[in-house]
């Protein structure tokens, strides 16, 4: 793409040239590009459409209960009261849960693939990796049911509730579906976006960095340090994106949350996020103010992750000098 | 693409290195294996489970018969099957010409303003969530229609391939040759001609992965279909009525009781993955190889 810039750029007056002293119409030429620019603008269109079609449909519920309804904990379809909090702490908490796993192992795992490892090898584990990120989520759910939840309710939540029990954290029952395994599925979910994209950012540097260090005597780890640190604003778009992610990310989530809307200290409980809470009710909501309520979620978590994502691709452009391929492999 | 690091040979780590540098070099980068090792480890049990509890449902019979009800043995998938290859159809059909008339434009007439927008745009139409698109095309079209049907199923996953059909076409036709769009402006073909006729088809093996990948990706998308596609537990192929989906029907089997639901739901968990990964694999691949 670097080789091609310049050249392209003849092109442009190889195309412009003999239509200068022309007689101005409208050629075909000028058809086809203005083709083009109208297909283009389905992307913006569609955007467009996300949001005025969220906001119509949540406008009863805006309109019944304004800004309150984030901070409402109660959740009553019958007698038709409805606050989201318990919604946005699930989805924030889950979330939160996910970069705390997905970051450091994340990060270590793109150093070893760019700094450490032969590049043979580093290249194969990194397409493994870009596969896992392209793995259903559905699928994620099946296997988190069948397979994660069973195991973490025989083995370690209850390890966690003997050892940690005296942390609100940690206390409750052995459920193996609720809060913590949502955030760990989550994790996994997520870590290929933490991983790709800093392995692209590490790849970017100059390799003089790493000499520097080397030549003055840092050891390995304390030039790949230096690296770390000249990768730092690109690294934390890369987290930003995955955050972007999890917060969005429904039906795994939706299928090990256990689907209540009550807010606990407990890390074991069940809980419900933003995205499970529509993909739950969303279907038998009948009353009206329902359906708003859970539009109204719906706007709530597009607008949030909006700007999650366009903070975080912009911190990313920014940090690779505007490769857009970097934050295309997320 | 990176330019290939020169070979230096690590000083090793002469003796006059304190010991605690020294350990913590070791564990430094064996943190980094670990972390490695603890990333992939998903997938392998993932993929292992997958084959474990999938391989064994796996027949002609899943492909080509009706689902059964509960505690009859047999029955497949073949109508969710069906309603995958309509909604994504649906979807491809739309997204497919718009997404690469939009990444053409984007390859060709990129420093255009307009241009910078809608690459911005797409990047971040990527990153919405796909149950918020549910919702939206839910009040788009089903609530209009008063029902639920492929068509708002495939416009659904219309909004959600577009972006990397945009994407991915920009990114292949980019990878032409200036000189072949020379080429053929120097012969005298307008620029469109140049467009239609060499460019693109130069680009075409990477935009059809483009669009595959696309497609792929799109299958394996359960939330959007929800309450816009909805789930059929017949054979339907009207456009305009709720059509079973796989990853939907795998949802519901997932959350059943019954055990032999839950086997296929596995077994259809399966077949979705090697499409998907396949597919994504093939695109990784083919980009590889042209650049």
């Amino acid at each position: 793409m670097s080789a091609g810039a310049p050249t392209s750029e003849a092109a442009f007056v190889v195309r412009r040239e003999p239509t200068r002293d022309a007689p101005r119409r409208l050629s075909a030429d000028d058809a086809f590009a203005a083709a083009l620019r109208i297909a283009s603008l389905a992307v913006l269109a569609a955007v467009v459409l996300l949001v005025v079609e969220t906001l119509r449909g949540a406008g009863p519920a805006l309109h019944t209960y304004g800004w309150a309804f984030l901070a409402g904990r109660e959740w009553d379809p019958v007698a038709e009261r409805f606050g989201a909090l318990p919604y946005v702490v699930g989805t924030l908490v889950t979330s939160a849960l996910a970069l705390l796993l997905a970051v450091p192992f994340g990060i270590g795992a793109a150093v070893f693939l760019s700094e450490i490892a032969p590049p043979r090898l580093g290249a194969t584990i990194s397409f493994m990796i870009e596969l896992l990120a392209s793995i259903p989520s559905i699928v994620y759910g099946l296997w988190g049911v069948f397979v994660l939840a069973p195991f973490l309710r025989t083995s370690v939540e209850p390890w966690l509730i003997q050892h940690l029990g005296f942390l609100p954290l940690f206390s409750g029952f052995p459920f193996g579906i609720g809060i913590l395994p949502a955030g760990l599925v989550l994790a996994i979910m997520v870590v290929p976006t933490v991983t790709s994209v800093t392995r692209e950012i590490l790849r970017a540097l100059p390799d003089s960095l790493r000499g520097a260090a080397l030549a003055l005597g840092a050891t390995r780890a304390e030039a790949i340090g230096v690296t770390l640190d000249a990768a730092r604003p690109g690294i934390l778009g890369a987290v930003i994106l995955a955050l972007g992610r999890a917060l969005g990310e429904t039906m795994a989530v939706t299928m090990l949350i256990g689907n209540s809307n009550r807010m606990s200290w407990s890390l074991l409980a069940p809980g419900s996020t933003m995205a499970s809470v529509i993909a739950n009710e969303f279907t038998e909501a009948v009353s009206k103010l329902h359906l708003a309520a859970l539009c109204e979620v719906a706007l709530v978590l597009f607008v949030v992750t909006l700007i999650v994502n366009a903070v975080a691709r912009l911190i990313v452009l920014a940090a690779t000098g505007g490769r857009r391929d970097v934050a295309g492999a997320a | 693409m990176s330019p290939a690091r020169p070979e230096v040979s690590l000083p090793g780590l002469r003796p006059g290195v304190h010991w605690t540098r020294r350990v913590a070099n070791r564990v430094a980068i064996g943190g980094c294996v670990l972390a490695t090792a603890l990333v992939v480890l998903p997938l392998a049990l993932l993929v292992y489970r997958l084959l474990e509890s999938g391989l064994h449902g796996l027949s002609l019979g899943f492909f080509l018969h009706m689902p059964k009800p509960v505690g009859e043995a047999g029955g497949g998938m073949a109508n969710a099957i069906v309603g995958t290859l309509i909604v994504v159809g649906i979807g491809a059909a739309i997204a497919v010409p718009v997404g690469v008339a939009a990444g053409i434009y984007l390859a060709e007439y990129g420093r255009e303003r307009l241009a910078g927008i809608v690459r911005y745009t797409a990047d971040v139409l990527a990153g919405a969530p796909s149950i918020v698109v549910g919702v939206a095309v839910f009040g788009l079209l089903v609530v209009p229609m008063g029902r639920f049907s492929a068509l708002a199923g495939g416009v659904a996953l219309a909004v959600l391939m577009l972006p990397t059909v945009v994407r991915a076409t920009e990114e292949v036709v980019r990878l032409v040759p200036a000189s072949y769009r020379q080429a053929a402006l120097a012969l005298g073909a307008p620029s469109w001609i140049a467009t239609l006729r060499v460019v693109l088809p130069a680009a075409r093996a990477g935009v059809t992965t483009a669009a595959l990948l696309a497609v792929a990706r799109a299958s394996g998308e359960t939330a959007p279909l929800l309450f816009t596609a909805l789930g059929n537990r017949f054979w339907s192929t009207h456009v305009d009525q709720p059509i079973a989906t796989m990853p939907v029907m795998i949802f519901d089997y997932a959350r059943s009781p019954y055990s032999d639901w839950n086997a296929q739901a596995w077994t259809g968990a399966l077949t979705l993955l090697v499409l998907v990964t396949v597919l994504s694999a093939l695109m990784r691949v083919a980009t590889r190889r042209i650049r």
